[in-house]
C-alpha cells in the first residue's frame, strides 16, 4: 500500500507570478501565489524552483530560501548569478512557475519560544538575507530584541534594512568598500559588538546565513564566546528531497545532506576545514 | 503480483524477462529514487514499473567529498560515489519499506570484489526475496580490483567473472549493468549473456567533468564524476541499438529520458524496458507524467502492445 495516512508536507505546485522585480543591482524579489507554502512553510525552509518548464537547459530546479511568508503568497529574493537565475529574472506576472516545497528544516526558535534567550542575532552575508527576512517576521510577535548584521559588497547591493526595520529590529550595516556603514566583513562588525559586551552569550542566538567562508569565519569566533549558532547553508542540488545524496556536507557525524538534514545545521557540528571555502 | 494494472482498454503494456513479468516497461533507475520512500508523496509507487533501489555495498560508503553534483548543458554531472550505509542496514531499515510495495523490485548491487558480490547477494537472499538483482559493475565513481581496468565492465573477463558467481547465489532474476565508456559495448554484453545475465541495462553515466575557470579549479570535490540527462540520450540510444543486435537477452535502456516519447524511442532501439533517472531528480512526479505520455504515444500509434515496439525500427 502506498496510500498515506499522514499528511502531505510537500508537494510540486503551479505557482501564478504575482510580480518580479529589480530591486537592487542584480537582486530580483519574486512574488507568487502559493497557498499550501504560506502554510507550510516555516522560517529557514527552502524551495526548489523549475526556471522554466520543458527546457533542458537549465535541468535543474534552483534552490530559493522562503523570503517572506504572506496569508496566501510567498516572496523568494534572488541574486542573477548564472543562467537559471537570468531566465528566472525573465519571468512575468501572470506566468505559472513551478515550485516544489517547501523543504528542509528550518531555523529552531526554542530558546525563544521557551523565553531564554533575550536577543536574536540574524547575521546576514549578500543574498543569503533572503531566508532571515521570514525568520525576523516570525521573531517579531515574540518577547525577543532582535539584531541585524547585515554584511554587502557596495551600497547598491543592500537589501531588505527597511524589512527588519518594520519588524522592530536594529540593523548594523557593514560594506567592504566601506560605502555604508562599518568597512570590512560582518563578521568584524558582530565580534566588535560581541568584545564588547553587547551581549550575554548564555542569553542570545546567532541565525545565519551567507557565503561558506563568512559562515566558517563565524563558527569560528563564536566557538570563542559560546554563543549558540544556527547557520543556513547552500551547495550544487539536484532533488532537494533527499533522493540523490548530491548536497553533501561534512559534519562530526559524517556527511549529511543540506536538503533534508539541513538546511540548517549547528554551527559546531560542521566540518568547516574540510568544506569549499 | 500487483500485475494486472498492465492491462487497460485494450491496451497492454506488460512486458516479461525470462518468467518474470512487469506491469509495464518503465521503471526508475538506481541512485535516482532512493529506495521509493523518498518518492511516495510524488508518485503512486504501485505504478511503477519496477523500482531499481541507490547502489548498496557490503560495507558502509561514506561517499565522495562535496561538491558532488553540478549541472552542465542539458546534463547533470555527479560523483556521489556510491555513498551508502551498507547491505545489514539496508536490509534492516530501507527494503521493508519497499517490501510492502505492490510492484517489482531490483536491489542494486556493487563490490570492489567476485567474493564481496557473492556475499551480499547471499545476505539479500538469505533474508529478502527481490525480484531482480542488478550488478553495478560501471559506476564511475569507485575503483574496482580484479581489473587492469577503472571499471569491471570495461573488462569483458571480468564482467563474466562476475557475472558467473553471481548466477550461482540467485535464481532471481540478474541484470548487469554497464557502462558507455568502452570501445565495443556490445562485446561486453555478450560476455555477461554467456555468463549468465538474464538482461543487460545501458548506460551508466558518461565520464566527465567540469571546471570553473574563475577559480581555475575543477567543480566536482572529485574533480571528476559521471555525466546524465538529455545530454547523453543520442549516445544512450545508438549503445543499446547496438548491443539490441548483438544479444538475444532483454536490453534495459536508459539515458537522459524525460518524456514518454523518449520510453518509445528507447524501445524502437531495442530496450524492452527502460529506466527513467535525471528526470527523478529534475521533478519528482515525473513518473506518472511520463506514464501518461507513453500510453498516449501507444494510442495515437494505434499500438495495442507496448513490448511489440522492442526493436521495430523502420
Amino acid at each position: 500500500m502506498t496510500k498515506k495516512c499522514t499528511k502531505i508536507t510537500r508537494k510540486t505546485q503551479k505557482c501564478t507570478i504575482i510580480s518580479n522585480k529589480n530591486i537592487a543591482s542584480d537582486h530580483f524579489l519574486l512574488k507568487i501565489e502559493a497557498p499550501f507554502l504560506a502554510k507550510n512553510a516555516n522560517p529557514g525552509q527552502f524551495v526548489n524552483v523549475k526556471v522554466k518548464d520543458n527546457v533542458t537547459d537549465p535541468l535543474l530546479r534552483i534552490p530559493l530560501g522562503v523570503h517572506r511568508v504572506h496569508s496566501r503568497e510567498i516572496d523568494l529574493l534572488y541574486k542573477v548569478v548564472g543562467p537559471g537565475t537570468e531566465l528566472l529574472s525573465k519571468r512575468k506576472k501572470g506566468e505559472k512557475l513551478d515550485v516544489l516545497g517547501p523543504l528542509g528544516n528550518g531555523f529552531d526558535l526554542s530558546s525563544i519560544n521557551d523565553g531564554r534567550d533575550k536577543t536574536a542575532i540574524i547575521v546576514a552575508g549578500g543574498h543569503g538575507v533572503a531566508p532571515l527576512v521570514a525568520l525576523a517576521e516570525e521573531m517579531a510577535g515574540k518577547k525577543i530584541k532582535i539584531e541585524v548584521f547585515a554584511g554587502h559588497s557596495t551600497k547598491k547591493h543592500i537589501v531588505c534594512v527597511k524589512e527588519f526595520k518594520k519588524l522592530g529590529a536594529k540593523v548594523h550595516i557593514a560594506t567592504d568598500d566601506g560605502t555604508q556603514g562599518h568597512k570590512g566583513h560582518v563578521t568584524g562588525l558582530l565580534n566588535k559588538h560581541i568584545k564588547s559586551g553587547d551581549y550575554d552569550p548564555g542569553l542570545a542566538t546567532i541565525y545565519a546565513c551567507g557565503p561558506r567562508p563568512m559562515l566558517s569565519t563565524l563558527a569560528k569566533d563564536v566557538k570563542r564566546y559560546k554563543i549558540p549558532t544556527q547557520v543556513s547553508l547552500d551547495e550544487y542540488m539536484a532533488c532537494g528531497i533527499g533522493a540523490c545524496l548530491g548536497c553533501a556536507v561534512r559534519t562530526r557525524d559524517g556527511y549529511k545532506l543540506i536538503c533534508k538534514d539541513g538546511p540548517v545545521f549547528d554551527a559546531g557540528e560542521v566540518e568547516w576545514g574540510k568544506v569549499k571555502g | 503480483m500487483g500485475q494486472g494494472k498492465g492491462i487497460t482498454q485494450d491496451m497492454d503494456l506488460i512486458i516479461k524477462i525470462k518468467n518474470i513479468t512487469f506491469k509495464n516497461p518503465i521503471w526508475v533507475a538506481s541512485g535516482t529514487f532512493g529506495c521509493g520512500e523518498e518518492f511516495q508523496d510524488f508518485v503512486d509507487l504501485e505504478k511503477v514499473g519496477a523500482i531499481v533501489t541507490k547502489t548498496v555495498t557490503a560495507r558502509a560508503r561514506e561517499g565522495n567529498p562535496p561538491p558532488r553534483i553540478v549541472e552542465t548543458a542539458s546534463g547533470l554531472l555527479n560523483s556521489i560515489g556510491l555513498e551508502n550505509k551498507g547491505i545489514d542496514f539496508f536490509l534492516k531499515e530501507q527494503y521493508p519499506f519497499l517490501k510492502k510495495i505492490k510492484t517489482r523490485k531490483v536491489v542494486s548491487v556493487s563490490a570492489s570484489s567476485v567474493k564481496e558480490f557473492e556475499k551480499c547477494i547471499e545476505k539479500i537472499y538469505e533474508k529478502e526475496d527481490p525480484d531482480a538483482v542488478e550488478l553495478n559493475l560501471s559506476c564511475p565513481n569507485v575503483k574496482h580490483s580484479g581489473t587492469k581496468y577503472n571499471l569491471l565492465a570495461q573488462d569483458a573477463k571480468a564482467t563474466a567473472k562476475v557475472v558467473r558467481a553471481a548466477k550461482k547465489k540467485t535464481k532471481k532474476l540478474l541484470i548487469v549493468k554497464l557502462t558507455p565508456n568502452v570501445t565495443d559495448i556490445a562485446g561486453i554484453a555478450i560476455a555477461a549473456e554467456a555468463s549468465g545475465a538474464d538482461a543487460v541495462a545501458l548506460v551508466n553515466t558518461y565520464p566527465g567533468m567540469a571546471i570553473d575557470a574563475e577559480a581555475m579549479k575543477p567543480v566536482l570535490g572529485n574533480v571528476v564524476g559521471g555525466l546524465s540527462g538529455p545530454a547523453i540520450k543520442p549516445m544512450a540510444l545508438k549503445a543499446v541499438r547496438d548491443v539490441y543486435k548483438n544479444v538475444k537477452i532483454p536490453v534495459i535502456g536508459m539515458g537522459g529520458i524525460m518524456t514518454g516519447i523518449d520510453v518509445a524511442e528507447f524501445m524502437l532501439a531495442g530496450a524492452r524496458a527502460v529506466q527513467l533517472g535525471t528526470t527523478n531528480l529534475v521533478d519528482p512526479s515525473s513518473y506518472e507524467r511520463i506514464l501518461g505520455e507513453f500510453k498516449a504515444y501507444l494510442k495515437r500509434k494505434k499500438i495495442k502492445k507496448a513490448a511489440s515496439l522492442v526493436g521495430k525500427l523502420g
